[in-house]
């Protein structure tokens, strides 16, 4: 018999990192599902295809480029993956979704130093990367399909932010329960607030979100909105209306409390999520995109030691100074 | 009812139904002890008997080696064998030890003892010194100068730690059980000593036998206080928090907010003492973990061999076993011991036999639970991360010495880091590196 020795604690947690990748991915299948109803099954087939490329991709960079033959698959390039088709419109191209997914693990991700040490949400950073490579089929929208028997929808249309910007309020066609349902034009994954919510609310039971994030950052787009709805209903659109649409539902729940690009602390993490309500309505009224929410997020990401380095919490028996 | 607790902490599995009701039993004397010359912080006491000496039960055969040191008594009559330096694990260097054999019953020395009315307050001091008493929650500080603090230091609250938060051992449980008597004894005394009249008793909410108990036994003379079954509920300065709401400052001692801490065994040590004359020589521990075959509460002799205390109490290792954890303490901050002929000392509450399991982790995903169950308010990650890159300057200013070490983050961590490994070593270099000032 052999004497094991090691440190102290010798008790550990069953949590693994696979094991938190596994219930964001579980979280994302009702949106996913719901993707395929909207848009066909191409959409559905986006997200399966950047899970699976995800995970070679990464494997391959880790025992290849980064020679550690150690490396055993954890799920969070799937997740990335699956993300970033979650983030791109219902008919790109698949090759433009895998050069996205490249960009997004090998230079957001690997270039950093990997799990744990990349700056920018790589999804996001890879979405980014494809707006401005591929502007036109990241920005062609197509009506829902309303069927799991359809590959992929032809018809075009316009966003419900994009007539908000281009026309006015006045002009949208769609009603807020079809905006909650996520029966309108949109990005693979961000369409359907309900669907999004139930698996957010998964992840809340199971432990697995810095919750203050969502709740910061959905609440300021709600008293900003609010303001400048007062101001002008007819350009700025409702407060409602902006909580519903584009990918705010999908940014909050989902991207902006990525676990690595966010900030450790809940002063910092209420920081992080105001200022990425304050930067997503700004694009949205001011800047040249209808939608603002995924480099409101990449802008926040950048300022997270920032925000971590002044958020440090209390120490127990500190003097309040 | 809202209990009371603390900021941060976790939930490890208690782990305390192998042994919660197995009444402690008195362990036969081994043939043969060895005996640390440290147990206890600070110096280490000096040896002042000879190979081939006869010695008593209860004969000092070391003094204390500086102002915070301890006496060492033989715990059975016998003939000192040799005097060797002998590798102590809990302090990380080689340290005198005294092997002694033993040759028949007991032949008690005892200290001057009868009712505690009839000494003084320096009188009881000096008994409690001379009777070698010291922390035997684990921390092993001594308690005649714990209980003797500075003039200008107002103590107005004497709590006693019943919380026993570490998963697996019950040794706490037990004397609460079947002690208590004695330890209202102790209570009484140490009560004399610091001239306090609030008396708290703090016990975890997973002991509630004993905290009913103990509630009709002590009722009028000591507060039971129900505590969150939540470690590290029984850390000092969470305990004294959860049960005065008092915050003992940064760097600063229990002292400080006018609070003295002792464990429930300490005051029965210290009855033992005071009332019998009985030198620290022996003490309750609790034998337990998946790895032998018995599980259980003894008493035993400081100095007995850990493969003995297996072998003869704990019933030898099941079968098949093919790789052991053996750990002085509990699983959270036990030490594990590298020679299976490692003696009891005094501050070991328990014996953790543990089969190791294999972990692989990945880097720090930033998920940022151990920064929420920090019990201290620090950030885990950032003091690993700065230990890493030896940055032990920048590491000490966002709280590396405040860190209690009760290894919640590392439970926690989903990534499987070990915070608690390079805060240690952080900290040692650290204050190499300052010289030992602070």
């Amino acid at each position: 018999m052999k004497l094991i020795t090691g440190n102290a604690p010798h008790l550990r947690s069953k949590d693994t990192t696979s094991k938190i990748m596994t219930d964001v991915i579980i979280a994302l299948i009702p949106a996913l599902i719901g993707a395929w109803y909207f848009f066909g099954f191409y959409a559905f087939f986006l997200a399966i295809l950047g899970a699976l490329v995800g995970e070679l991709f990464e494997l391959f960079i880790m025992r290849y480029l980064r020679k550690d033959k150690n490396f055993v698959p954890n799920g969070s390039a799937a997740v990335t993956g699956i993300l970033l088709a979650m983030n791109v419109s219902p008919a790109t191209p698949w090759w433009i979704m895998i050069i996205g997914l490249i960009f997004a693990l090998g230079i957001a991700k690997h270039a950093f130093g990997g799990l744990g040490m990349n700056i920018f949400n790589p999804a996001l950073a890879g979405r980014a990367f494809l707006l401005v490579s591929f502007p036109v089929h990241m920005t062609t929208w197509y009506k829902p399909a309303l069927s799991f028997s359809k590959w992929v929808d032809i018809q075009t249309t316009a966003t419900p932010l994009a007539i908000l910007k281009e026309k006015g309020f006045s002009h949208i066609n769609v009603s807020y329960g079809d905006l909650f349902f996520g029966n309108r034009a949109g990005s693979i994954g961000e369409t359907s607030v309900l669907l999004l919510l139930i698996g957010f609310i998964y992840l809340v039971v199971k432990g697995r979100i810095k919750l203050i994030i969502p709740i910061s950052y959905i609440g300021t787009v709600f008293l900003m909105s609010s303001i400048f709805y007062f101001a002008n209903p007819e350009r700025f659109g409702t407060p409602l209306f902006h909580i519903l649409s584009g990918g705010l539902m999908l940014g909050a729940l989902f991207m902006a409390t990525d676990m690595v690009t966010s900030p450790m602390t809940p002063r910092g993490q209420a920081i992080f999520g105001v200022g990425c309500g304050v930067m997503t309505l700004l694009i949205r009224y001011f800047a040249g995109y209808p939608e603002g929410v995924s480099l409101s997020i990449l802008l926040m990401n950048g300022f997270v030691p920032l925000i971590d380095r002044f958020t440090q919490p209390r120490i127990f028996g500190e003097v309040k100074s | 009812m809202k209990l009371a607790t603390f900021k941060g902490g976790v939930h490890p599995p208690e782990r305390k139904e192998l042994t919660k009701d197995s009444p402690i039993q008195r362990a036969p004397i081994p043939e043969k002890v060895v005996v640390f010359m440290q147990q206890h912080a600070g110096a280490p006491a000096k040896p002042i008997v000879e190979a081939g000496q006869k010695v008593k039960t209860g004969q000092i055969i070391g003094e204390p080696g500086g102002f915070i040191s301890a006496y060492v008594h033989s715990p059975v009559t016998g003939t000192v064998v040799e005097i060797k330096k002998l590798s102590n694990i809990i302090f990380g260097r080689a340290v005198d030890a005294v092997v002694i054999q033993r040759e028949g019953e007991d032949d008690w020395e005892l200290l001057p003892h009868g009712d505690f009315e009839k000494f003084s307050k320096d009188e009881l001091l000096e008994n409690i010194k001379k009777a070698g008493i010291v922390g035997l929650g684990g921390a092993m500080f001594p308690t005649h100068v714990k209980l003797n603090p500075p003039q200008d230091k107002k103590i107005d609250t004497l709590i006693i730690n019943g919380a026993e938060c570490e998963p697996y051992l019950t040794i706490d449980h037990r004397m609460m059980l079947e002690k208590n008597e004695e330890i209202l004894v102790g209570i009484k005394i140490v009560k004399k000593i610091l001239g306090v009249q609030n008396v708290y008793i703090g016990i975890e909410e997973n002991k509630k036998d004993a905290i009913e108990f103990l509630k009709e036994k002590w009722k009028g003379q000591v507060i039971v206080v129900p505590l969150k079954t939540k470690y590290p509920q029984g850390a000092e300065k969470q305990l004294i928090y959860a049960v005065t709401q008092r915050k003992v400052p940064r760097g600063g001692l229990p002292m400080d907010v006018g609070v003295v801490v002792q464990n429930v065994s300490t005051m029965y040590a210290i009855k033992e003492a005071i009332i019998d004359g009985k030198p620290l020589i022996e003490r309750g521990l609790t034998i337990t973990g998946e790895a032998i075959n018995k599980p259980g509460n003894w008493w035993v002799r400081i100095g007995t061999p850990i493969s003995w205390i297996i072998e003869n109490l704990g019933q030898g290792f099941k079968n098949g076993i093919e790789n052991v954890k053996i750990l002085m303490g509990g699983p959270m901050m036990g030490i594990p011991i590298n020679n299976i002929d490692t003696p009891i000392v005094k501050g070991n509450n328990g014996i953790t036999t543990l089969i190791p399991e294999e972990l692989r982790g990945t880097f720090c995903i930033r998920c940022s639970y151990c920064v929420y169950v920090c019990p201290m308010g620090l950030q885990p990650y950032l003091l690993d991360l700065l230990g890493k890159k030896k940055r032990y300057d920048e590491a000490a200013q966002i709280g590396l010495l405040d860190c209690i070490e009760c290894g919640s983050c590392t439970y926690i961590c989903p990534a499987k880091v070990e915070h608690v490994k390079t805060i240690k070593l952080a900290k040692k270099v650290y204050r190499a590196l300052r010289g030992g000032k602070k």
